[in-house]
């Protein structure tokens, strides 16, 4: 019994009190300030400076990066997992560990690091430094960890049974993968894809080295804020950070309501 | 669709799960794989289904040799022990599974799904998960997924463990009705001897990852050929030397010079059947079967002295082969 389960641990209205309190305090309380700051010079103001070219710029940039980071790490993430919960090689637990090094890592290295291997001074002749691949790669090497660590346990707790089952009923393994597979893997992807989503639109720290943040180049959203926070406007920087804002509440809705379609078998 | 398994053996690391085993099936038949959790059953089914590749041997389907055919081309329907239902799909999805994967057209899967769960009694839950089935019924599906695409070879799994006594009999009593009606050669892997006695027409017992014994039911409990075969399909006492099934113990008020004297420790009554626990003088433990009218002419209670006697017992060499069986008191 859910409700019998609640008055145990004191009442709804003590519970769901403290938890919008908690919230409010971190995150609602803040955006408002931000609304707040963006909207200063009304409206028609907001609007100013919100939309011009050089911010125009940064958002698609952002979330074309973005777009780009979901997708790739979609097929590289699933296919890491598949490998590290199927496979067996030698140094399988080494490779595990190194997974997570990307969450371990302040980024501002992982950025540094990028920049000394795929810089100009590299030695193996690739120089992505300052380009919009280079952003790419910094944002791949810090969203590495978000799709194999969601879709790694669903994998191991994959009845393999079924598995069988439509192996037996004829099916081969490129279909058992997309009929029985896939399905049970696509929530905890949506997570995954979801989690690397939103990180990479917020990517400050391993960007801002590679990015060399070249205005209709490489400026992504987030080195947009910084720099017209340093160039003493913060009404556009906030009101740029409210843009983004709602598109990504309106994606994150979006994927919510993906997640509640492929698991509707579990209700 | 004949089957034939020839020197089989299959490790797994240092577990020797078949050892050297050879069975041949025939086309149409029922056959019930039997024995102890760890004998080798299920890798046998395993195998047979292509799900495992055997270390060594053969394995021939219709005379051709098929040892290292993919599981997708065997054309076997196999019911997992614990059904493995495909959890996303829905009841009539996961029975259309085998037909929508081979591209038939969409009113012939639409017949055949409706055929099936017809069959299986599942009729208007086609919509449902997996999930919001009992155990029987999602029993039922497994078996209605497993046919629909028409395989020649029906393989099933402890298909009835997992339920309870009495939607076990009654899904018991329904395969052998559904092989009688299509004739789809079966085998089955069970653990418990009155299943696959009630439901098999030739039984393979197994033990320690090889065969014990391969006979029809009758045969099987009459001329058990060894002393685990004898032990594991019924229940058995022993006497020194001689194996003795409790139906085969006679109970009697008066010595008649051939019986022996012992002591009612127990009795259980089990509507028709009642069953007699009895202690020896020499302090050896009998179990004895009645029927219920022989319990009541004979009137027994706890702490009786009786005399009892066996009809038939049964003695084996050392090497486990079956001596003449003969009548005789209790040594």
């Amino acid at each position: 019994m859910p409700g019998a389960r609640k008055r145990a641990l004191g009442t709804p209205a003590l519970g769901s009190g403290l938890a919008l309190g908690y919230l409010s305090i971190i995150v609602l309380v803040p955006l408002a300030a931000v609304a707040a700051k963006a909207a200063d010079g009304g409206w028609h103001h907001f609007w100013q400076v919100a939309w011009n070219p050089e911010s125009r710029a940064a958002l698609e940039l952002t979330f074309e990066l973005a777009g780009g980071v979901v997708a790739i790490n979609a097929v590289t993430g699933t296919a890491l997992a598949w490998t590290l919960v199927r496979d067996e090689f030698p140094g399988k637990r080494f490779v595990n560990t190194l997974i997570d090094l990307p969450f371990a890592l302040p980024t501002i290295v992982a950025g540094l690091t990028l920049l000394a291997l795929y810089g100009p001074t590299g030695g193996i002749g690739v120089d992505v430094a300052y380009t919009r691949w280079g952003v790419l790669m910094a944002l791949l090497f810090v969203t590495l960890p978000f799709v194999v660590r969601t879709v790694q346990p669903v994998l191991i707790e994959l009845d393999r049974d079924m598995e069988e089952a439509a192996a037996s009923l004829g099916a081969g393994r490129f279909t058992v993968f997309r009929r029985i597979v896939f399905p049970h893997l696509l929530p905890a992807l949506l997570s995954g894809v979801t989690l690397a989503f939103a990180r990479a639109i917020g990517e400050f720290g391993a960007v801002i080295l590679i990015a060399g943040n070249l205005p209709f180049k490489t400026e992504v959203a987030s080195l947009y804020v910084f720099e017209h926070i340093n160039s003493d406007d913060p009404t556009g920087a906030s009101a740029l950070a409210m843009l983004m804002l709602v598109i990504s509440f309106g994606l994150l809705l979006a994927v919510g309501a993906l997640r509640r379609w492929a698991t509707r078998h579990d209700r | 669709m004949a089957i034939e398994a020839r020197n089989v053996t299959k490790r797994f690391g240092d577990f020797l799960a078949l050892d050297d085993v050879s069975i041949s099936v025939e086309s149409g038949s029922l056959t019930g794989l039997l024995g102890p959790s760890g004998s080798g059953k299920s890798t046998l089914l395993r195998v047979i289904a292509g799900l495992e590749t055997p270390d060594t041997g053969e394995v021939f389907i219709s005379g051709k040799e098929a040892t290292a055919v993919a599981p997708q081309k065997r054309g076997v329907g196999f019911v997992f022990q614990h059904y493995a239902p495909f959890t996303h799909m829905t009841v009539w999805d996961n029975i259309a599974f085998g037909l929508s994967i081979r591209r038939r057209p969409k009113e012939e899967i639409h017949a055949r799904v409706t055929e099936l769960l017809e069959l299986v009694q599942l009729n208007g839950l086609g919509k449902r998960y997996p999930s919001q089935l009992s155990g029987g019924q999602r029993q039922r599906m497994a078996l209605a997924r497993a046919l629909a695409a028409e395989p020649e070879l029906l393989l099933l799994d402890e298909p009835f463990g997992a339920l309870d006594a009495r939607v076990r009999k009654e899904l018991r009593e329904w395969l052998l009705r559904l092989h009688d009606e299509m004739h789809v050669t079966t085998i089955f892997v069970t653990h418990d001897q009155e299943e696959a006695l009630e439901v098999a027409d030739n039984v393979v017992v197994m033990n320690a990852g090889r065969v014990e014994q391969v006979a029809p039911p009758r045969e099987l409990y009459d001329h058990p050929a060894n002393p685990f075969v004898m032990s594991f399909v019924g229940p058995v006492n022993r006497l020194g030397e001689a194996w003795v099934r409790p139906h085969d113990i006679e109970i009697t008020h008066e010595p008649n010079g051939v019986a022996q004297e012992a002591q009612v420790e127990r009795i259980v009554r089990l509507g028709f059947e009642v069953r007699v626990d009895l202690v020896r003088d020499d302090g050896e433990r009998l179990h004895v079967q009645l029927t219920r009218n022989e319990a009541e002419v004979l009137e027994l209670a706890p702490s009786d002295i009786v005399y009892v006697r066996t009809r038939v017992e049964r003695t084996f060499s050392e090497n486990g082969e079956p001596t003449r069986p003969a009548p005789s008191s209790v040594s």
